[in-house]
């Protein structure tokens, strides 16, 4: 008991110095044997103590930063954009940590019964930078601009599902080719930044209705910006000002964050995790993502048209191995399906599958493979570690009898000339928000990036049925078929899920863990306060 | 015409000829890279379409050969073009590039070029002694750890334990000249121990040539100091190599301590060239690339001309 106590302190400690969300501060002493209403009433309590405080400069040191970025939104890819425009844009909606739709732009959200029409409330009296308001007229543009193919925009995908857009008043109409339940889900994409009049005079123009004003903006160098004085929501931007500072050398990061010249850092090397997490003023913090690291089979080429090839292949990696070696730790357990507890309506009953010689040797030999080499082809971009990794993959295969050879390939073209082309190889996807964007990407039979070649008409049925379920039990049940499916006819290896870890100092406060993206989905800028 | 002048102007259009040639070079080099722009731009999300769309876009669909000439033409009337990622103007956003780099340079080369002749000189006079050893020594092994391991040395000690300096090398416009220097510090240092070796070495080798000479037996005999006769009789003769050699090291400053700057985050010419070589930018790839073709050339000559200057045989000709 005096155990349980001592932990109990400990966690309210951290809650009042803002280490620890509502969430698992509830799920952690409900843990230690108290009742979820006292739990919650003892994190109101110790959250009291954790006041924003408002002031100062607030500093980020970012990887992934190149002296080509742009500040259209569309166009942004690494993290620097991404955390950059999260400060100084605004979407028209956007996740909360535990998976719910958090509305920013706009108030109210409505739906027609079959999930095809959806109706937005923009909300009134917010402005842009420039003064202008928010109207309905300039969320629609926006839309439409990255609907262009022209625009290049990363949210293409999630657009052009978007048959007819129409802006009436303060109400935003948008019709669908085919009904979704996860419309609002998918407009949180961060390159969907509500800009005036779309940003179709000017993409990079800067000017949005974010918690902090763009001051200036050196591609690939630095971004430093002001607090928005008439942001709607007060409570967040708590500093004064922001600065972004591209790093990109992961030992030039660590010591800038050492050394007190940032308050946080991105991407933690996994080697150094250990070492970093002793160091004094610093806390490193780690949060279950999306993004996964994969082996990818076309299950329409031979051999791999032959399920208990997939099969013999998927018992032959060492999952463990992997998590500890390549993420060093820093990562989860894979299961073949490319879902994990970081999405809503997860289905955590599926055993674990791991590595089981035997059973790879049985597949193999039920098979009937000649015997010749097969052939993985990986590059050291495919993910980070991932030469290293289709070399233990080929070890543990090899100790269960199939012949799996590695091939390494160049960096130069592997996203043209293997991935997507090549029957086998490694590859990674980031995640996507909800389970149906991640299917309707890669695993649907028409999907253009359908990387498996997996085709299965049952299962492409209870995907566009699961888009337009409301009922939520249904829903997790359809996606739970659906995960069976990929997992055991599918052409996927899925070893592992990497975990985003951030370096953070002690003088910030506010800090919580968020599943969404790295750096508290591109807002810990705005979320967090120097104490 | 004057030897000298007819020298030198040979030398400078000999120059120019070169940077045409090596424009050339430079061109058909990144032509000849598999993938091209498109791809690289599209990554993973490439489908043939886009692909197709991109290159007409970007003008890739034209022949090699004019867009050689386009390209040439460009540059002769200051006209970089615009880069392919990210449609910035190259010239604007090479010109505050480069200024940092030739700022990092030339804060190393003030400390570096008159410590390492110093230094040479130093060692020349007490050669094989205790002094020459040290000095050897020392410099030796700061050349030959890789520039990234002194770096990370420099930051850890600096940067990290005794918190002087700030450990990347982050310069913005509007900084003073006293905060852009506190700001370089550690790749300056950097910098230096890397060329003093080289600088050192050299001045002290053609110092030591220079003594074996009659003349300086002679100075020996009337009694003139060691120190003397290494500055008045030694130097003046060894100089050209020694400025061949200073040379060498100056463009190498300029061109190649793209290791230094990323390390730093130094915000220069060389983090440039790196983010858009991995991008396919090549008209960024071309300018950069000419630009620093232009800064070895330039220097070569300068240490031709000096050189040539410092020879009596040719200043004062028959």
């Amino acid at each position: 008991m005096t155990d349980a106590r001592q932990r109990l302190d400990h966690m309210i400690s951290e809650a009042r110095r803002g280490r620890m969300n509502r969430r698992e501060f509830i799920g952690r002493s409900t843990a230690l044997g108290l009742s979820a209403g006292t739990a919650a009433a003892l994190f109101g309590h110790a959250a009291l103590a954790q006041e924003p405080k408002k002031g100062g400069t607030l500093r980020a040191g970012i990887s992934g930063g190149e002296s080509t970025n742009s500040l259209d939104p569309g166009l942004a890819l690494s993290p620097v954009p991404y955390v950059a425009n999260s400060q100084w844009g605004e979407t028209m909606v956007s996740m909360t940590p535990d998976g719910q739709v958090d509305m920013r732009l706009v108030d109210d959200i409505s739906a027609s019964a079959d999930s095809k029409v959806w109706t937005f409330r923009v909300r009134q009296g917010v402005t842009f930078s420039n003064g202008a308001p928010v109207t309905a007229e300039d969320i629609v543009a926006t839309f439409k601009r990255h609907t262009d193919e022209a625009a290049q925009s990363g949210a293409l995908g999630v657009v052009k599902g978007i048959t007819e857009m129409k802006a009436e008043g303060d109400k935003v109409e948008l019709t669908l080719d085919s009904g979704s339940a996860d419309l609002p889900v998918l407009l949180t994409d961060y390159h969907l930044v509500i800009q005036p009049g779309g940003g179709f005079d000017n993409p990079n123009a800067g000017i949005g209705a974010g918690p902090y004003i763009l001051d200036t903006f050196e591609p690939g160098v630095r971004y430093t910006m002001k607090r928005n004085p008439n942001y709607f929501d007060s409570s967040i931007a708590h500093a004064d000002e922001i600065e972004i500072l591209a790093i990109n050398d992961n030992t030039a990061r660590t010591a800038a964050l050492q050394a007190g010249q940032v308050h946080m850092i991105n991407r933690v090397d996994p080697k150094i995790f250990e070492l970093l997490q002793g160091a004094p003023g610093i806390q490193v913090r780690r949060v279950p993502g999306r993004g996964h690291y994969i082996f990818i089979m076309h299950c329409d080429k031979a051999p791999f048209d032959n399920n208990d090839l997939r099969m013999a292949l998927k018992y032959g990696v060492n999952r463990q191995e992997m998590v500890d070696k390549i993420l060093g730790g820093l990562g989860s357990l894979g299961n073949d399906f490319p879902i994990n507890a970081a999405y809503p309506l997860f289905d955590d009953s599926f055993p674990q599958r791991e590595y089981d010689a035997a059973k790879a040797k049985e597949y193999y030999e039920k098979s009937g493979h000649d015997g010749s080499p097969i052939i993985l082809r990986t590059a050291p971009g495919a993910f980070p570690g991932a030469v290293d990794a289709a070399n233990l993959f080929a070890a543990s295969a090899n100790a269960a009898g199939i012949p799996l050879q590695v091939q390494l390939e160049p960096d130069d073209g592997y996203w043209s000339n293997v991935w997507n082309v090549e029957p086998f190889c490694a590859s990674y996807w980031g995640g996507r928000p909800v389970q149906d964007q991640m299917y309707s990407t890669a695993y649907l039979s028409t999907a253009e990036w359908n990387d498996t070649r997996f085709k299965n008409a049952k299962f492409d049925e209870v995907l566009i049925a699961a888009r337009a379920e409301l009922d939520q039990t249904k829903r997790k049940a359809q996606y739970s078929e659906m995960a069976a499916m990929v997992r055991d006819e599918g052409g996927l290896i899925l070893p592992m899920f990497n975990d985003y870890v951030a370096g953070v100092s002690d003088k910030v406060g506010g800090w919580f863990d968020d599943p969404n993206g790295e750096m508290m989905s591109g807002r810990a800028l705005s979320q967090c306060w120097l104490v | 015409m004057h030897p000298i002048v007819k020298l030198l102007v040979q030398r400078i259009a000999l120059g120019l000829l070169l940077l045409l040639a090596v424009s050339a070079v430079i061109f058909l080099g990144v032509e000849a890279l598999p993938g091209d722009t498109a791809q690289a731009i599209l990554g993973q999300s490439a489908t043939p379409q886009a692909l197709e769309n991109l290159r007409a876009q970007l003008g890739l669909s034209d022949p090699p050969l004019t867009r050689y000439f386009n390209w040439l033409g460009g540059i002769l009337t200051g006209d970089l073009g615009k880069a392919l990622t990210n449609g910035a103007d190259i010239a604007a956003s090479i010109k505050p590039r480069l200024a940092n780099t030739l700022f990092l340079a030339g804060c190393a080369a003030v400390i570096a070029v008159p410590l390492a002749i110093l230094l040479g000189l130093v060692a020349a006079r007490y050669a094989g002694k205790w002094p020459d050893k040290v000095i050897s020594g020392i410099t030796l092994s700061t050349i030959s750890l890789p520039e990234f391991v002194v770096g990370y040395i420099v930051m850890y000690i600096f940067g990290v334990k005794m918190g002087w300096f700030s450990p990347t090398a982050m310069t913005f416009p509007g900084m003073s000249f006293w905060d852009r220097l506190h700001a370089v510090a550690l790749p300056v240092i950097v910098l230096v121990l890397v060329v003093l070796a080289h600088m050192m070495r050299m001045t002290r080798a053609a110092i030591l040539n220079v003594m074996q000479s009659a003349y300086i037996e002679t100075a020996e005999l009337k009694g003139v100091t060691p120190m003397n006769i290494i500055w008045k009789h030694a130097l003046p003769n060894a100089i050209a190599p020694v400025v061949a050699v200073v040379m060498l090291n100056l463009a190498y400053l300029v061109v190649g301590v793209v290791v230094v700057e990323v390390v730093f985050s130094y915000n220069a010419l060389g983090q440039y060239l790196v983010d858009h070589v991995t991008k396919r930018d090549l008209p960024v790839v071309q300018a950069v690339g000419l630009i620093f073709a232009g800064v070895y050339i330039l220097l070569n000559m300068l240490a031709d001309v000096i050189g040539i200057i410092a020879n009596p045989r040719l200043r004062h000709p028959k």
